[in-house]
C-alpha cells in the first residue's frame, strides 16, 4: 500500500502599520471606525482617481524581504490583478506578479528544516463585507491599506512546522515594527496550499488545493489536517484530485468546495500603467539593511551561545523585542554589581516584572537585596545613623538649618558604615526623625 | 483569428458583461474581424525588443507616509443608488448590494 | 455683442483688462449663443449660468465637483463627483468659470461623436456631418464660439482630430505634462488632457495653466510648463514622414497639407523627408493596448458605489471591454498584449531616430475631412482606421498639435505638428508661425 506525504505551501498576508494607505493619503488606522469615513476617490475607486505609492510601505516590504534572506529585485513593477467582487472597488487589485520586490529567501525552523521563501511582494487590501440577511454591506475603510504577501515554496510536510513558521513570522513582523501581526484583528492572515504525493516520489503534484478565507489559526490547522486526510482517502479510492479552492466549515468540521478549476479566476495580470517602475539601487537597499534590528532568531542564538542560557529560557527572553532589550540593559547594570546573567534571567522569567513600569536597574537592586540580606532592623540602623551624624556634623547642621539635600551625605555615610547593606528608604526615615528639632 | 460564440460568452463572463444571444452573435463577428486585422502584428520581428508599458519617463515616484483628511461619509455615499426607506439599523453608512457569499 | 464671442482667449483677457466690456457681458453673450445654437449642435450636455470669469467648456470625462459628469454614458447618468480634477482647480485659480460640460463619445471611445448615449454632436460647418471625436462637444463649442476655449482629452487623436474637422486649434500635450487626476480613465498609458482653442497662443496659455503635477498623478512631471516665446522658425527642420502620404489619404486633403508644408518652407523651415517604418503596425498595436487598459478601467463600474448596471454600456464600450479582456486572458497575453507593447517600443524608436534629423514632424491629422453622420457607425474597424495618423503620438508619448490649414470642399482641414517628448515649445512655435502667416483662423462657420 502506497504511503503518502503532504506537500504544503503557505501564503501569509500582513497588514502594515503605516500612517497612511498604500496608494492614497487616507489614514490607515481604520479599525473600529465608523464605516466609509476613511476613504477618498482613490481607495473608493471613483472614476478619475489615481494611485500614488507610499514610500514607507515599500521600505517595510524590503525590510521583511531582507530579514527573510531574500534578494531585492533591482527593478520592480506593480500590476493589475483583475477580478470582480463587491469589496474590490476598482474591479482590480494593484498587486505584484512578474516583478515582485523580494525573491528567493529562506527561514530555518526550530526543527532545523529550512523553508524556502518564493517571494515577498506588495499589494493593497480590499474593503470589508458584512452580511445582513439577504444583503451584503460594504465598508471601504480598509480598502487600500498596505499588505505584504509572503509566499513559501511547498516545503512544509506537517502541521507543527506550519505552527512554528507562523509564530516566527509573527515575531519577525513585531520585531521589525512593521505590524502588530494580530491574527484576531486580521493584521496577519494565512492561506495554505495542500497536496499529497507518494512518499517515494520527489516531484511536485500536478494540482493543489487552496485553503482560503479561514480567519483563525486554529481553524487553519484543523483545515490542513482534515484536508490531508481527505486527499489521501480520495486517492486511495482511486479518485482524481484537481485544482480547487476550499473553505473550512467549523460546524461540520470539514473543508468544502468554493471554486473548482473551471471557475478559477483568470486574473489577466498586466503592468499597472498608472505607476512608473521602481528601480531599487544597492545604496538604498544597504541603507535599509543597516537599519534592521537584530532578528529574533539571531538574538536567540546569541543568548544561547554567548550568554550560555538554556534554549527554553533564551526563547522566552528573546521572544518579545522590548523584553529582550530590557533584559540586556539589566545585564549591563548587573555586570557592575556582580549579579550573574543566569540570576537575572531566572528573576525575569520567574517573577515576570512589569517592564513598562519597572527600570532594569531596579531588577538588579531587587536581586542584590535578596542575595546579600538587607539590614532593615531599626535598632541597628539607628545606631549607624547616630554614628553617621557624629562623623559628619556639618551636614547635620546644614539639614537642620533648612538645606534638605544635606541629608544625602548622611544617608551615604550610613551606607558606607553598613557596607551597602542598609535599606536606604528606612535610613532616610530614621535620619529625618533623629534630626528633627 | 475567429472568435466563436462560446469564446465570446466566456470573455463576456470574465468581463462581467451579460450579453443576449443576439449580442453574442454580433460581437463574435465584429471582434473576429478586428482580431484578423490585428494579426498583422505577427509580421513584425520583435526579437530582443523590450516592451514599453509607460512613456512618462518617470521612475521611483513615491510620497512620504503622511495621513490627510478623507471624504466625509455623506460625500462618499452621495452617488450610491437610492435605497429603500426604513433601512434596518446598522446599514447606515454602508454600501449595500445583493448578498454575496464566499469568494 | 456678437463680436465678444468671436474673440480668442488672449484677446478676451486683454479686452477685459482694457475694460472694453465686463465679465458679466462676456458670460451673458456666450450663454445667449449657447441658448441659440446648442439645441441644433448638441455640443453641451450641461450648461451652467455663469456670471463671472472666463467661460470654458469642459469635456464630460473630466470630473467637476458638484456638477454632473456623465462621460457621455447612460452608466454615469446623474453621477456627481465629490471632487475636482486637478486641471479644473488650475483653471479656477486662473479666473476661469465652467460654462458647461460637453458631449463626447461614450467614455471617450470613438472618433466621430456618434457613440455618445446622449445623441451625436453636429459639425458647425455642416450639421449633416460629424465633428469628429471623441472631444466632439468641446471642438464644436469652440468652433461655434459657444465658449472662449475648451478642455478635451486625447488618447488616440481625440483632441487633434475633432480640432482638424472643425477648423480650430487642438493640442495633445506630451504624456506626463498634465495631471490626469480626475480624468475618467480610458487607456491610462495613452490619455492626456489638453486645450481646444481659437488660436495657437491660447493653447500655449491654457497649457501653462494646467501643466504640472499636484502630487496625485504619479506619471505627471512636477514642473509647470512655461512658453518662453514664439518667434520665427527660420532654420527649424521639419520632417515629412513618407508613410503618411500614401494611399488612404484623400487626394484633396493631401493637396491642402502639401500647400501648408510649402508655406512652412516659405517661412524658412527646412523640409526633410523622414521615415517612420513601423507606422502600419501602430494601429493594430494601439487597438490591443487601448482596449486592454480600457477593460480594466471599466471594471470599477459595478453600480454599487455609483452609476447604473453594466448592461447600460453602449456597443463600442462593450466591444472594447471584450477585446481587451480577450487580449489579456490566459494563453493570449504574450501573443497580443506583450507583443503590442514591444511594437510600441519600435514605434517610439522610429520617432527618436527621426528626431535625430528633424525638430518636428508634420503631416495630416485625418485622412479625410468630416464625413456624414451615420456613414461609419456600423463598421467599427473602418472607424478605427481613421485614427491612422494620430495614434502613434499617443503610443510614443510625444506632443501633437492640430492647426487649421485650409478647406477641402468647404470643410476644414488640420495640419498636424508632432514634437519631441516634452518639447511643446517647438511644436507651438511652428504652429504659431504658420497660423500668423495665414488667415484660416478668421473663417467661422455660418450657423
Amino acid at each position: 500500500m502506497t504511503k503518502y506525504e503532504p506537500v504544503i505551501g503557505l501564503e501569509v498576508h500582513v497588514e502594515l502599520n503605516t500612517k497612511s494607505k498604500m496608494f492614497c493619503r487616507c489614514s490607515a488606522d481604520y479599525f473600529g471606525k465608523e464605516p466609509n469615513t476613511h476613504t477618498c476617490p482613490t481607495c473608493l475607486g471613483l472614476p478619475g482617481a489615481l494611485p500614488y505609492i507610499n514610500e514607507q510601505a515599500i521600505d517595510d516590504c524590503i525590510k521583511i524581504g531582507l530579514a527573510l534572506n531574500c534578494t531585492i529585485s533591482p527593478k520592480s513593477l506593480f500590476e493589475r490583478k483583475n477580478y470582480f467582487y463587491p469589496d474590490l472597488p476598482k474591479g482590480y487589485q494593484i498587486s505584484q506578479y512578474r516583478w515582485p520586490l523580494c525573491v528567493g529567501g529562506k527561514i530555518t525552523l526550530d526543527s532545523g528544516e529550512v523553508i524556502r521563501i518564493n517571494r515577498a511582494h506588495q499589494e493593497e487590501d480590499t474593503g470589508k463585507l458584512t452580511h445582513k440577511g439577504r444583503d451584503t454591506l460594504i465598508d471601504f475603510n480598509r480598502s487600500g491599506v498596505p499588505l505584504v504577501e509572503v509566499v513559501t515554496e511547498p516545503d512544509f510536510t506537517n502541521v507543527e512546522q506550519i505552527r512554528d513558521y507562523a509564530k516566527k513570522l509573527q515575531q519577525l513582523f513585531r520585531y521589525l515594527g512593521v505590524s502588530n501581526a494580530d491574527m484576531e484583528r486580521g493584521d496577519m492572515r494565512l492561506e495554505a496550499n495542500v497536496s499529497i504525493r507518494p512518499e517515494t516520489d520527489g516531484g511536485l503534484p500536478n494540482y493543489r488545493v487552496e485553503l482560503k478565507n479561514i480567519n483563525s489559526f486554529r481553524f487553519m490547522v484543523a483545515a490542513v489536517e482534515y484536508e490531508i486526510k481527505r486527499q489521501i482517502a480520495a486517492i486511495e479510492k482511486g479518485e482524481k484530485l484537481s485544482q480547487e479552492t476550499r473553505g473550512w466549515d467549523e460546524d461540520k468540521k470539514c473543508t468544502y468546495l468554493q471554486r473548482s478549476k473551471e471557475e478559477a479566476h483568470d486574473y489577466r495580470y498586466f503592468p499597472e500603467p498608472d505607476l512608473p517602475e521602481l528601480i531599487l539601487d544597492t545604496k538604498k537597499i544597504q541603507q535599509i539593511k543597516n537599519s534592521l534590528p537584530e532578528l529574533p532568531w539571531s538574538r536567540l542564538k546569541r543568548y544561547e551561545e554567548e550568554f550560555k542560557i538554556k534554549r527554553a529560557d533564551a526563547q522566552i527572553l528573546s521572544e518579545d523585542k522590548k523584553l529582550a532589550e530590557f533584559f540586556e540593559r539589566a545585564l549591563e547594570y548587573g555586570k557592575k554589581h556582580q549579579v550573574s546573567t543566569q540570576e537575572i534571567a531566572n528573576f525575569i522569567i520567574n517573577r515576570k516584572p512589569d517592564i513598562n513600569s519597572v527600570l532594569p536597574t531596579q531588577i538588579i537592586e531587587d536581586i542584590k537585596g535578596k542575595k546579600v540580606g538587607v539590614i532593615d532592623n531599626d535598632e541597628v540602623l539607628e545606631k549607624l545613623a547616630n554614628q553617621a551624624i557624629e562623623d559628619n556634623q556639618k551636614s547635620a547642621d546644614d539639614y537642620k538649618a533648612g538645606k534638605e539635600n544635606a541629608i544625602q551625605a548622611l544617608i551615604g555615610g550610613v551606607m558606607r558604615l553598613s557596607k551597602g547593606k542598609a535599606d536606604a528608604v528606612s535610613v532616610k526615615k530614621i535620619l529625618e526623625r533623629l534630626l528633627k528639632i | 483569428m475567429k472568435l466563436t460564440k462560446d469564446q465570446v460568452r466566456h470573455v463576456a463572463k470574465l468581463a462581467n458583461l451579460p450579453l443576449t444571444s443576439e449580442e453574442e452573435e454580433k460581437y463574435s463577428e465584429q471582434l473576429s474581424k478586428i482580431l484578423e486585422y490585428i494579426e498583422q502584428l505577427n509580421k513584425v520581428d520583435t526579437t530582443g525588443v523590450e516592451p514599453t508599458f509607460n512613456v512618462s519617463g518617470q521612475e521611483n515616484v513615491m510620497r512620504k507616509d503622511e495621513a490627510e483628511s478623507s471624504l466625509s461619509q455623506e460625500e462618499v455615499l452621495q452617488n450610491a443608488p437610492k435605497k429603500e426607506k426604513g433601512l434596518p439599523a446598522g446599514q447606515a453608512g454602508f454600501f449595500v448590494t445583493k448578498g454575496v457569499f464566499d469568494k | 455683442m456678437s463680436d465678444i464671442t468671436s474673440l480668442t482667449l488672449t484677446q478676451t483677457l486683454k479686452a477685459l483688462e482694457d475694460k472694453e466690456f465686463s465679465e458679466q457681458d462676456l458670460n451673458r453673450a456666450y450663454l445667449e449663443r449657447i441658448k441659440s445654437f446648442n439645441p441644433k449642435l448638441n455640443a453641451f450636455l450641461e450648461v451652467i449660468e455663469t456670471k463671472l470669469g472666463i467661460p470654458a467648456a469642459i469635456k464630460d470625462v473630466i470630473s467637476t465637483k458638484g456638477i454632473p459628469t456623465t462621460a457621455g454614458s447612460k452608466v454615469l447618468e446623474g453621477y456627481i463627483p465629490p471632487y475636482n480634477a486637478t486641471v479644473i482647480n488650475r483653471l479656477l485659480e486662473n479666473s476661469v468659470s465652467i460654462i458647461g460640460k460637453t458631449n463626447c463619445d461614450e467614455f471617450a471611445m470613438g472618433g466621430s461623436g456618434e457613440n455618445s448615449a446622449y445623441g451625436p454632436t453636429k459639425n458647425p460647418w455642416d450639421i449633416t456631418k460629424v465633428p469628429g471625436g471623441s472631444s466632439s462637444g468641446s471642438a464644436t463649442a469652440v468652433a461655434a464660439d459657444l465658449c472662449v476655449f475648451a478642455l478635451g482629452s486625447d488618447t488616440g487623436g481625440s483632441i487633434r482630430q475633432p480640432a482638424s474637422l472643425t477648423g480650430i486649434v487642438g493640442l495633445k500635450p506630451s504624456y506626463g505634462r498634465v495631471s490626469r487626476y480626475g480624468l475618467i480613465a480610458m487607456a491610462s498609458s495613452l490619455d492626456q488632457i489638453g486645450p481646444l482653442t481659437k488660436s495657437v497662443e491660447d493653447a500655449a496659455l491654457v497649457l501653462e495653466w494646467i501643466s504640472g503635477s499636484d502630487g496625485m498623478d504619479s506619471n505627471c512631471r512636477a514642473e509647470k510648463w512655461e512658453m518662453r516665446g514664439m518667434g520665427e522658425i527660420r532654420g527649424i527642420k521639419v520632417g515629412i514622414p513618407k508613410e503618411y502620404f500614401g494611399k488612404g489619404l484623400d487626394p484633396k486633403v493631401k493637396k491642402v497639407i502639401e500647400d501648408a508644408i510649402k508655406k512652412l518652407e516659405e517661412l524658412g523651415a527646412e523640409i526633410v523627408e523622414v521615415s517612420l517604418p513601423h507606422s502600419p503596425y501602430a494601429l493594430p498595436a494601439y487597438y490591443i493596448i487601448n482596449p486592454s487598459e480600457i477593460s480594466a478601467n471599466m471594471a470599477r463600474f459595478d453600480g454599487i458605489r455609483y452609476g447604473s448596471a453594466r448592461q447600460n454600456f453602449g456597443q463600442e464600450v462593450k466591444r472594447r471591454i471584450m477585446l481587451g479582456t480577450f487580449a489579456l486572458s490566459t494563453g493570449y497575453y504574450d501573443e497580443y498584449y506583450a507583443k503590442a507593447a514591444k511594437v510600441r517600443t519600435l514605434v517610439k524608436q522610429d520617432f527618436e531616430k527621426a528626431y535625430e534629423k528633424v525638430d518636428v514632424i508634420v503631416g495630416p491629422v485625418s485622412p479625410t475631412t468630416a464625413w456624414n453622420l451615420g456613414e461609419k457607425v456600423d463598421d467599427p474597424l473602418k472607424m478605427y482606421l481613421a485614427d491612422i495618423y494620430t495614434i502613434s503620438a499617443n503610443l510614443a508619448g510625444i506632443p501633437g498639435l492640430s492647426v487649421p490649414c485650409g478647406f477641402s470642399e468647404g470643410l476644414p482641414v488640420g495640419l498636424q505638428i508632432l514634437g519631441k517628448h516634452f518639447d511643446e515649445e517647438t511644436v507651438l512655435r511652428v504652429g504659431y508661425a504658420y497660423e500668423q502667416a495665414t488667415n484660416w483662423r478668421k473663417e467661422k462657420p455660418k450657423l
